[in-house]
């Protein structure tokens, strides 16, 4: 059982130190240099004698390359070389795909840059080498190339089709993988089938996520210069440690002889999860010439070359008693790999096979999953990555159930949910939930919102026929955070552990040096970091140096994504820390002339038990240790330390989000009223940074709600492929947040725990579609496709009046011409229809 | 080539420049101003903004030869020359306006032109005024929140610090 706020602080919980860092709303040690343009982006960087790249790219979604003449290009000014992709043909190998799902998943291979096809527009085909950008990209335009065109192949369910046209000629089927799991084979619940056949109500929905761009503000960038047999690598990446080893298996160059730096990085949210074509393509280029060379994408070559996200179709079956017990819950994907698996294209649906049961008791559940190519950009991590897929098809669709069943959708949720008391919790899909406390952050969202105000005035505009509805919104949702357990990883077939790594060096002066694996980009770990060593160690938060993000100075890590950076590598700043304070006990011991089982360590001093003016500092142990004039017997002159934490489980961190949206039925236009999130995400290390994830958070899972939306026309090309077009919202798209929290900590890590980054995404989506659809119920709209458009929102309510056909259908995000309706025509089986 | 005389963060450069050169091309390739950056090419993004003879303009969107005879200050050139933050900067910093910082330059210099404007606009004139510099991480609300605060540090209306009024706005 956990409740909320039963728990100390992690600080003292710890060391039995004074608190003193630990909750702080500290500002952040990374901000002087971003405020001040003393920045080290990649593209900012300069070598000597360093060349230009520029990349043409496939105008083509679906061709192959018949011929290419390079010889005008390599006569422009200024152009050193051209490459194409039969030079590197021998040499460049394959996009690395880390997360083969199934055995016999197919992977048909992904060179860098294009040889004989092209499967997607905005595919690489040649690069021009040049003195200046401005010269390399001049001569794109003079390299000539046929191409033959094959059909696009862009809809899911014709891919999948009897006959349906290859994306890959060495397969056999657009199908890459499919992947299972049912409760009664896992042991994990009652058999799927008995309790879907002995339902007393049936509701079935199809619900659409659409394809977005992870649309990071720096425009990825890469440098590569030779060194001996190797190179050393910078890019904007959020992965240095796993681009290192990936580049090294993939360009055949030991893996000791690459060294990766991510210096500055404007964000990544999943988008920088990646070994790109574009960075293998710089270390082909600059290893073939000798020189070091840079490539900078432009905001257009971004937006259709670096992966995409979501892109899933998902076919839902819930089955509940008549008295609103859910029983069954029967999942089937297709998730849209795009053209190619990068790095854990095929793993992304699969992470969310675990998070679709939320925080509901099933007795049985289902999770089917078919992997899809398609000559789309290649899809991948995007903030969330499969949970807020989850989230919204399971907060959707309780809110059709309550419908369906003329309930309360927040009563059907209470009698449904794992009560506080009930924790730790196994579920239906196998994860054992630690802690958590749905009543209470759903009881303070709900004050906090004035959702009884607000119902009010929503029956009032109802009754009065108001051209501007009131619709109320509710996602009561959880997520598994802190990626990730390496037998869980193991078990799920991906290729590495999910462990994370972190050193602690104490120098000669008592100042102190954080090494750590997890490489930031935005999170502010510098700032979090020395907050936790701070009340590790007791030394002065000024006094820590955090060095990350190179794989020279930080050599092990598991780099930053799935909310795992405070989880697993913050724990292991802590262990490394712990182990440096046993190591300075024994010479403080010595200085002391104690035994140091007798000596108390808090406050950054070690003191005799019941003598406490008997004291010795870290820094004065520290001191000792450097100059090692006078160590006992046998103990190293180092107190320096590191640990690698593997998390024996996932956190799971868990909120009531509620919005509140005006709809105005005239024109279809959605404006969010009141956005109120609770969220528990276990003790916090300094809430200014954790209100900046969580806002951050909300804006992306609300612009999947109402704004963003990669779209593909019949040909294959992406019409949304610039900042024009693609709809990244802007502060005046956006209300203000009304942010708390409850607490129930994480009893599965010694700070307590449980992760932030991905939480606003993952809950804020549902709230906002759930409360467009609350609004429009009356007028016979029981979905809207995503994003909720004025257009969308506007159609949903002309058909809805004329036909009682309760969805409004895509536009052409789904194969050209061709919609895939979200609709429920064929929705009630043993409901009221 | 062409010849520009520009006067950037207090200092004058004269270069022959090709009549295309973007001025953001200018300060980075040729002045080393590489605190202000490119986020997109389309003119939406905003990072990539710069004063322009007091004035905000996206240096993506001006030839450096338009630029010729003016003043230019980047996000370079804003902290004073001891290295005391510009207001807007230090209400940034304190309000935990930035995250990766990319898109920070261009939302710095875009609101000192707003608070030029406008030393004490709303929420609402906030939103609407940035709505060209574009931030993926924030959500904007601590960007908002720090606008104001430097508008009324500037015009000296501060009612108390915003240190305190943003630790009161994160509930412990």
């Amino acid at each position: 059982m956990t409740a909320v706020d039963d728990r100390a602080t992690a600080a003292s919980s710890a060391d039995g130190g004074p608190r003193m860092e630990v909750g702080n709303a500290r500002r952040r040690k990374e901000d002087a240099h971003l405020l001040t343009g003393r920045t080290t982006w990649t593209d900012n960087m300069t070598l000597p004698g360093m060349l230009h790249l520029a990349i043409l790219r496939s105008p083509m979604a679906h061709a192959k390359i018949t011929r290419i003449d390079a010889s005008e290009a390599k006569s422009r000014p200024g152009v050193i070389a051209v490459f194409t992709g039969q030079d590197f043909a021998e040499t460049q190998g394959d996009i690395p795909c880390a997360w083969p799902v199934t055995a016999d998943m197919v992977n048909p291979g992904h060179p860098s840059l294009a040889v004989t096809q092209v499967n997607h527009v905005g595919e690489a085909v040649a690069v021009i080498v040049a003195r200046d950008k401005a010269a390399a990209q001049d001569a794109l335009e003079a390299v000539d190339i046929d191409y033959e065109q094959l059909p696009a192949v862009l809809d899911m369910e014709a891919a999948l089709a009897e006959g349906a046209d290859l994306v890959h000629p060495n397969t056999t089927s657009n199908k890459s993988y499919t992947w299972v799991f049912e409760s009664g084979a896992a042991g994990t619940g009652q058999p799927i089938d008995d309790v879907l056949n002995a339902a007393e109500v049936t509701l079935k929905r199809r619900f659409i996520q659409q394809r977005l761009i992870p649309a990071f503000m720096e425009p990825r960038s890469t440098v590569v210069q030779p060194v001996g047999e190797g190179f050393t690598m910078w890019s904007s990446t959020q992965v240095p440690h796993i681009l290192r080893t990936m580049l090294a298996l993939t360009v055949g160059v030991p893996e000791h002889k690459v060294r990766v730096i991510a210096p500055d990085v404007g964000g990544g949210f999943g988008g920088k999860l990646q070994v790109t074509p574009e960075e293998v393509i710089c270390a082909l280029v600059a290893r073939k010439l000798g020189k070091s060379v840079k490539y900078t994408e432009s905001r257009s070559e971004s937006v259709m070359s670096a992966h995409h996200g979501r892109d899933q179709i998902q076919d839902i079956t819930i089955t509940a008693r008549r008295d609103g017990t859910v029983t069954g819950l029967d999942v089937h994907l297709l998730a849209n790999m795009g053209a190619y698996l990068r790095l854990v294209s095929p793993g992304i649906p699969v992470l969310g096979a675990f998070m679709f049961n939320s925080i509901y008791k099933f007795d049985a559940y289902r999770f089917t999953c078919d992997g899809v190519f398609t000559t789309k950009t290649p899809t991948d991590a995007y903030r969330g990555a499969g949970r807020p897929e989850a989230t919204f098809a399971i907060e959707r669709i309780m809110d059709e159930l309550a419908a369906e069943l003329d309930m309360d959708p927040m009563e059907l949720r209470r009698k449904n949910w794992i009560r506080h008391e009930e924790f730790p919790f196994t579920t239906v899909s196998g994860m054992t939930y630690d802690s958590g406390n749905y009543e209470a952050a759903t009881d303070k969202a709900l004050s906090l919102l004035g959702w009884d105000e607000l119902i009010a005035e929503q029956a009032r505009r109802r009754a009065s026929k108001d051209p501007v509805q009131l619709g109320l919104g509710i996602s009561t949702f959880t997520e598994m955070c802190g990626l990730a357990p390496s037998r869980v990883l193991g078990a799920l077939s991906y290729v590495a552990g999910g462990w994370e790594n972190a050193a602690i060096r104490v120098l000669a002066t008592g100042k102190v040096e954080v090494i750590t694996g997890v490489s930031g980009h935005g999170q502010g770990h510098e700032t979090a970091w020395s907050q936790i060593v701070a009340d590790q160690l007791g030394v002065p938060f000024e006094d820590i140096e955090v060095i990350h993000g190179d794989t020279q100075s930080a050599p092990k890590g598991m780099d930053t994504y799935g909310s795992r950076s405070l989880v697993v590598g913050g724990i292991a700043v802590v262990k490394a820390a712990e182990k440096v304070v046993e190591k300075a006990r024994a010479i403080a011991a010595h200085m002391l002339e104690a035994n140091p089982d007798d000596l108390d360590f808090a406050g950054g001093n070690f003191s005799v038990k019941g003598s406490p003016g008997n004291s010795k500092s870290i820094q004065d142990v520290a001191f000792a240790t450097f100059t090692a004039h006078d160590l006992p017997d046998g103990i190293e002159p180092s107190i320096d330390s590191d640990a690698t934490f593997d998390p024996a489980n996932f956190s799971f961190p868990h909120g009531t989000h509620l919005c509140a949206i005006e709809v105005d039925t005239e024109t279809g236009r959605a404006t969010i009223r009141k956005y109120v999130c609770v969220d528990d995400i276990g003790e916090v290390i300094n809430p200014l940074i954790v209100e900046g994830q969580v806002h951050g958070g909300l804006a992306q899972g609300i612009a999947q709600a109402l704004y963003e939306e990669a779209v593909y026309d019949a040909e294959g090309n992406l019409t949304t492929g610039s900042f024009v077009d693609y709809l990244v919202p802007s502060a005046a798209d956006l209300p203000s947040f009304i942010t708390d929290r409850t607490v129930s900590a994480s009893t599965t890590n010694p700070l307590g725990v449980k992760g932030v980054g991905e939480a606003g995404t993952i809950a804020s989506t549902p709230a906002v579609v759930n409360a467009v659809v609350n609004a429009l119920r009356p007028y016979g709209v029981n979905d809207i496709q995503m994003p909720c458009t004025p257009e969308r929102i506007w159609r949903a309510l002309s058909e809805g009046a004329e036909k009682s056909s309760p969805a409004a259908a895509g536009t052409v995000a789904h194969g050209g011409a061709s919609t895939s309706s979200s609709d429920g025509s064929d929705a009630a089986e043993g409901g009221r229809l | 080539m062409t010849q520009v005389s520009v006067t950037v963060d207090g200092v004058v450069y004269t270069d022959e420049v090709e009549a295309r050169t973007l001025l953001v091309h200018y300060l980075r390739e040729r002045l080393g101003k590489v605190g202000t950056v490119v986020g997109c090419d389309t003119s939406n993004c905003g990072s990539c903004t710069v004063l322009l003879g007091g004035m905000s303009v996206k240096s993506c969107s001006v030839l450096a030869v338009q630029a010729n005879g003016s003043e230019v200050t980047t996000i370079e050139g804003l902290a004073a020359a001891d290295g005391t933050l510009h207001p807007v900067q230090q209400a940034f910093y304190d309000s935990h306006a930035l995250q990766c910082g990319f898109c920070t330059p261009g939302m710095v210099m875009a609101s000192c032109d707003l608070l030029a404007e406008n030393p004490n606009p709303s929420e609402q004139e906030v939103r609407e005024g940035i709505e060209g510099n574009l931030c993926r991480c924030t959500g904007y609300q601590n960007i908002v929140k720090a606008i104001q605060a430097a508008g009324r540090a500037m015009s000296g209306t501060a009612t108390s610090s915003t240190a305190t009024s943003n630790t009161e706005a994160v509930r412990a």
